[in-house]
């Protein structure tokens, strides 16, 4: 029986662990000497004030959707895919060889195809680790942090190597054709006079990624195939007994995650830098975790948190610039929320439940007959 | 390649995996606990920080060396609280402190030093110096063995010997003593202590404090002995390949010390790719020398070589019957 009502679940127990990052990031921000007040006015100010601020807020938040959903999946599953940063780096290396070798006569078709190659990469990036863990037992937390490492050094490997375009000293990918050029909000959403979006780098991947929401709602709660995913994360005993196979399972949910930490490199690659450059997916993958635990594994959820957390990554560039305050200010907050929302939860819960409990009448004397059963 | 170049490289190859060895050793106890740790990177980066801002300031790297491993305890005391206390993910906790400590010193140098997330400089009383062991200007010139003991035994900071030491003594305490064994057995099976009327919590908040201790150490070695000072993310994924070679070693500490050896001369030598390229003949690019260990530690893990197999108890917290 569940102890809280839901409300309390979804709302209160969420919104309680971001109070208490807040309050010490405050105390942060307090103790370098920096008014908190001001500073988040500053950030509300530079992430949402302009068209120009939610353009770099959304374009921040369509990576952390496509990371947190990568991470959303995989705890459907009970599986901790740590290794969303690899993931990323080798879909940005797949868009990077579609947008590069291919001839697209129109962006749309480009954007499909960089899409399929993103995902494709990501998602062969997690096999390894599924396969290992599924087949072998090797734990996938281990793998897919010794994966991200790879990853990166196997971009470096590319980048000064095989795909630096002769006569460039940078370690980068020359630039993507024309035809490839994703529209941003600025060509979508500008009329006439008004330019609106100017010089922000949100795309139309923005939509795409809305779209992955709604489809993995969709695949975890509406299909067989989710409600496997979901049994076997509730208990792996009861699932393989329902004819559930692990590997199967295993193997799919990362591949799936694979492929979503993955597509993030649409947004990033094809869409704002338009070229392969080292440590292009800045820490996104990690973000996904905080982003997922926040989200509580739910699209919505995750979809409300990476909104945050890119008002929170624009708010935190905002504040370097017209403040003392570093940009890694942004990573103590995430870690903050991280620890509250996920190592911690614990701590806000036990409390909650308790009152609940306190708060709950006794039962009626004649509902202790009915489970009365075989017992004796 | 001479004697003389071969001392040379394993003599870095023994400065490079000391902060490697301190940390595996850290993980050791805590996982033998049955407590993972993948926080050892943002502990070692905390106390490399905190070490060398009050080396800095004070002028002593003792004083530094105990903020370090106060840094370092402070994180611990979080990942023990979270894991252990309040029974929640040990994975999640440990990226949490890894995150922690990486924005945290940053801001935190910024806001002392004001010098771009750096601390100042250390020089003199304010670091680790080398130590000439005895006789080892005298025996220098004797054939082969002189500069084996002046290039590569001698000349290192304290914190080398102490690291070294601190294997036979972990050896020691895990496999010899009471302690060790309750500390094992927390790690395998918990409920079987309980029974014998120990503190789980109680053994398993010790591992995570003497874990605590030795990634203090092993940061303060990265800033005041290795380097002199703090920089930005300096411990660049050191603890995260002290955790792949305590996987290599198979959570055996005199293992540790091979694999930390194993990894550090990989580093030794990726630092020295004018060497490679004279005795191979090619170049080996510097891209596969640092994803080998990475890349050795999941070969490890698949089992193909030697299967290595965790505490049983790792990453489960412990709840009482009641």
């Amino acid at each position: 029986m569940d102890v809280m009502p839901k409300w309390a679940e979804v709302i209160l127990v969420p919104l309680i662990s971001l109070l208490l990052a807040a309050v010490l990031s405050a105390l942060v921000i307090l103790a370098i000497g920096e008014n908190p007040w001001d500073a988040l006015k500053l950030m509300v100010d530079g992430a949402l004030g302009s068209t120009y601020g939610w353009g770099y807020t959304l374009y921040y938040a369509t990576n952390f959707i496509f990371t947190g959903l990568a991470v959303a999946i995989a705890f459907h599953a009970r599986m901790f895919n740590i290794g969303g940063e690899g993931q990323a780096v080798l879909g940005g290396l797949g868009v990077a060889l579609v947008c590069l070798y291919i001839p697209f006569p129109h962006w749309s078709l480009a954007l499909i195809t960089a899409s399929v190659g993103a995902a494709l990469f990501g998602a062969a990036w997690a096999f390894i680790p599924a396969i290992l863990q599924a087949k072998r037992g090797s734990h996938i937390v281990i793998t897919t942090i010794m994966f991200n490492f790879i990853a990166a050094a196997l971009l470096n490997y590319l980048l000064v190597g095989a795909l630096k375009p002769a006569g460039s000293m940078e370690p980068a990918t020359g630039k993507f054709p024309e035809t490839t050029h994703l529209p941003s909000f600025q060509d979508m959403f500008s009329f006439g006079e008004a330019t609106l979006f100017r010089g922000a780098p949100a795309n139309i991947s923005f939509f795409v990624a809305i779209a992955a929401c709604i489809a993995l709602w969709a695949l975890i709660w509406r299909t067989r195939l989710g409600y496997e995913i979901r049994a076997y994360g509730h208990s792996e005993s009861a699932a393989k007994y329902a004819g559930i196979s692990p590997t199967k399972i295993i193997v799919v949910s990362l591949l799936i995650s694979g492929g979503l930490a993955g597509m993030m490199a649409i947004n990033n690659v094809q869409g704002e830098a338009e070229r392969l450059v080292l440590n292009a997916v800045e820490g996104a993958g990690f973000i996904g975790i905080a982003v997922a635990l926040m989200g509580r594994s739910h699209p919505l959820g995750v979809f409300l948190a990476a909104i945050l957390f890119g008002f929170l990554y624009q708010g935190g560039a905002e504040l370097a610039l017209w403040t003392s305050i570093p940009r890694e200010l942004i990573v103590v907050i995430q870690a903050l929320v991280i620890l509250f929302t996920g190592a911690l939860d614990n701590m806000v819960r036990m409390p909650l439940e308790r009152f609940f409990l306190s708060r709950r009448k006794p039962p009626k004397p004649d509902a202790k007959s009915t489970p009365a059963v075989g017992t004796n | 390649m001479d004697l003389l170049t071969l001392l040379q490289l394993l003599d870095s190859t023994l400065r490079l995996a000391t902060p490697l060895l301190l940390a595996c050793l850290a993980g050791l106890f805590s996982e033998r606990a049955g407590i993972f740790d993948i926080g050892l990177e943002g502990k070692m980066l905390a106390a490399a920080f905190l070490s060398a801002a009050i080396a800095a300031v004070t002028g002593s790297v003792w004083l530094g060396l105990l903020a370090g491993i106060f840094a370092s305890l402070l994180l611990s005391a979080i990942h023990g609280l979270a894991s252990i206390t309040f029974r929640g993910n040990q994975l999640i906790s440990g990226v949490a402190i890894n995150f922690l400590a990486a924005g945290l010193t940053v801001v935190i140098a910024q806001s002392w030093f004001a010098e771009g997330g750096r601390t100042p400089q250390l020089a003199g009383a304010a670091r680790f110096n080398p130590i000439t062991l005895p006789g080892a200007e005298a025996l220098r010139d004797v054939p082969v063995l002189g500069p084996i003991y002046y290039e590569l035994i001698s000349g290192h900071t304290i914190i080398v010997y102490l690291a070294l030491l601190i294997v036979p003594i972990t050896a020691w305490v895990l496999f010899s003593t009471r302690f060790g064994l309750r500390l094992r057995a927390v790690g395998e099976n918990p409920a079987a202590v309980d029974t014998a009327g120990i503190s789980v919590v109680g053994m398993r908040f010790a591992a995570v404090a003497i874990c605590g201790v030795l990634c203090g150490i092993a940061g303060a070695y990265l800033a005041t002995a290795l380097q002199a000072g703090f920089t930005k993310d300096m411990s660049a994924g050191r603890g995260y390949i002290a955790l792949a070679a305590l996987i290599f070693a198979k959570w055996r500490p005199v293992y540790c010390l091979w694999a930390c050896l194993l990894f550090g001369f990989l580093q030794a030598i990726a630092l020295r790719s004018d060497l490679i390229e004279r005795v191979l003949q090619f170049n080996i690019q510097s891209q596969l020398l640092d994803a080998l260990p990475y890349i050795l530690t999941v070969v490890i893990l698949a089992g193909f070589v030697g299967k290595a197999i965790p505490p049983r108890a790792g990453g489960e917290p412990y709840v009482k019957e009641r």
